[in-house]
């Protein structure tokens, strides 16, 4: 890891900071953790910010503003700390979304069971009593890219994209869970549906999910599912939240 | 009487676009807005009024339109073939749309993305701090038949003027600058991506345009195992087959393939005007020399308001030609002798 933190360009749109080259728990935190830093400096060329898996994007007018004092606030900030011990940040949510897994509604949880190496009942005890956390949000509004599974749900994306998962989809590949916003072509396998909308457009807070949130999908039979989004007016899709210490 | 343009008939890709959304993108919401940024800039110019007004963006084709009252409009971006009352109208032009009157815009004659600015701008309610549609994040929705907009109050008198544009409607040179996963390709890859001759794939929408090309693809070292990461409009990102692919106004927060490099901002509009199969280069500047271009772009398009000037027209096009008093010949802003009488 002797080579990350590192900043990057990224073109004239603002600069990168990387904290590792694939997917790892402190390296998320990290990212998350110096987001917030940042936001608390307001440097002035700074726009907005956010968070990838791995590392923190900080959108500044590279026009205005030439890179090299910004890149020296940050590598200064960046020295500050090690940032992978960073703690989770605060006023966290548990989000308890119940979730229809497999039948017509989910077809590949067979699929993705073969592919994990465990039997399509091993496969929903685990999805549905597994706790992951928000990784980062993106791709379209309000989508989670939550993880990390155990290992053996290190599955790769399908060669193939299924033509299209409705929203509320509860994808999985490579250790994480996603559910999309929007009805989407996909390379992951649809194991799940939820009544769950990430993005409401119509709400005073159109994005649910942040970025360290926990997330757990109990299952729920058909009829269950069925009832909750026939019932459903506020996006939620019958999920539970709590507040994390 | 509410001021508003009713849309009689539509083509399938007009939305109400402004500058876009700022602050979304850690929820995962790129900016969107216009796909042709100057545009908004150039029809402002020509109504005398801010360029962060909403204005109807018109993909391929508009559709036909009718104003509730008499209506400042002008047209922008690439040229579309128009007619008020069936008498042809110019392009890159404010006119008076009257009550009632038909106002039909056609096809593109060049380029992709026409504007259809009211005086006032268009008035649709914010969604998100913006009025812009965002249709691959499911905000807003594109324009139909029977589409109702809203006009703000319009404090500008001007019209009957037009401006000088800059052609960015048939492909040809896209300045790019190198971004944060350009080392990934080898500099001889690089070499080949700045000296080959592509073509606009039909594949292109408001999120990214596709580019063709005959020889080899463009790959990254271990092209497959690079992690997802934000994407900004502009990055010129290698799909699997090894095609480029420039993201657009409206595209994903983040993305696992490579990217080559990104378009400058001043480029961005060619890059969406420039029509199906029209050729295409891509040259890489250094970062100095893009920030010099941005500053001038920002300069001139603030400059803009100086280089209306009113429209003259030929005679062959102007409606009820006897009805002018054709003699004094004074043209002013305020007593244009073009517009139609009250």
């Amino acid at each position: 890891m002797a080579d990350y933190p590192r900043i990057r360009r990224v073109g004239l749109s603002g600069l990168l900071v990387q904290f590792a080259d694939e997917m790892s728990e402190p390296a998320n935190r990290a990212a998350i953790a110096l987001r917030a830093a940042i936001e608390t400096q307001y440097w002035p060329e700074v726009r907005e910010t956010s968070t990838s898996l791995v590392s923190t994007f900080v959108s500044a007018d590279l026009v205005a503003t030439a890179p090299e004092g910004l890149s020296e606030k940050l590598q200064e900030l960046i020295g500050t700390t090690d940032w992978y011990s960073a703690p989770l940040p605060s006023g966290r949510t548990l989000w308890e979304i119940p979730t229809l897994f497999g039948t017509d509604a989910a077809p590949q949880l067979e699929e993705a069971a073969q592919a994990a190496g465990i039997s399509p009942q091993t496969a929903i005890a685990e999805l549905s009593s597994a706790r992951v956390r928000v990784l980062t949000i993106g791709f379209a509004p309000g989508q989670p890219y939550t993880g990390e599974l155990p290992p053996h749900w290190n599955i790769p994306r399908q060669q193939a994209l299924t033509k299209s998962v409705p929203a509320g989809a509860l994808v999985v590949a490579i250790r994480q869970l996603i559910i999309f916003t929007n009805a989407s072509p996909t390379g992951w396998r649809h194991v799940g549906q939820t009544a769950f909308r990430t993005f409401r457009p119509d709400s005073d807070t159109p994005i649910a999910l942040r970025p360290g949130d926990e997330v757990c999908f109990p299952s729920v039979t058909t009829a269950e599912y069925t009832r909750i989004k026939a019932g459903d007016t506020s996006g939620n899709g019958g999920a539970q939240t709590s507040v994390l210490p | 009487m509410i001021r508003a343009l009713e849309t009689l008939t539509c083509g399938p890709a007009v939305t109400v676009q402004d500058m876009g959304r700022s602050g979304f993108l850690a929820q995962g919401l790129t900016r969107g807005g216009a796909a042709d940024v100057l545009a908004l800039h150039e029809g402002a110019a020509l109504l005398g009024q801010s360029p962060r007004l909403a204005a109807l963006e018109m993909g391929g084709m508009g559709g036909s339109f009718r104003a509730s009252t008499d209506m400042r409009i002008a047209l922008t971006g690439a040229p579309m073939i128009t007619t008020l009352d069936d008498v042809p109208l110019a392009w890159n032009a404010s006119h008076l749309l009257p009550a009632g009157a038909i106002l039909k815009i056609g096809g593109a004659r060049s380029g992709t993305y026409g504007y259809l600015h009211l005086g006032g701008g268009v008035e649709t309610p914010l969604m998100m701090g913006a009025r812009s549609a965002h249709l691959s994040a499911g905000l807003g929705e594109a324009l139909s038949a029977g589409s109702i907009l809203p006009a703000g109050v319009d404090k500008g008198v001007s019209l009957g003027m037009t401006l000088p544009v800059e052609n960015r409607f048939d492909g040809g040179r896209i300045r790019i600058t190198t971004s944060m996963q350009t080392d990934r390709f080898d500099t001889q890859t690089q070499a080949r991506f700045a000296s080959t001759t592509f073509r606009r794939d039909a594949r292109g929408n408001r999120m990214g345009v596709r580019m063709d090309h005959d020889s080899a693809p463009f790959l990254a070292a271990d092209q497959l195992t690079i992690l997802s990461d934000v994407i900004v409009t502009g990055d010129i990102q290698i799909a699997g087959d090894g095609a480029p692919f420039v993201l657009m106004c409206e595209c994903q927060t983040t993305g696992g393939y490579p990217r080559i490099g990104t378009v400058i901002p001043s480029d961005l509009a060619r890059v969406a005007q420039t029509p199906a199969g029209a050729a295409l280069r891509f040259e890489f500047i250094d970062l100095d020399a893009a920030r010099s271009i941005e500053n001038r772009a920002v300069a001139s398009r603030a400059a803009l308001g100086a280089t209306v000037t009113p429209l003259l027209r030929d005679p062959h096009s102007i409606r009820d030609l006897l009805s002018y008093q054709l003699i004094s010949g004074a043209v002013s802003a305020k007593s244009n002798p073009f517009f139609p009488k009250e």
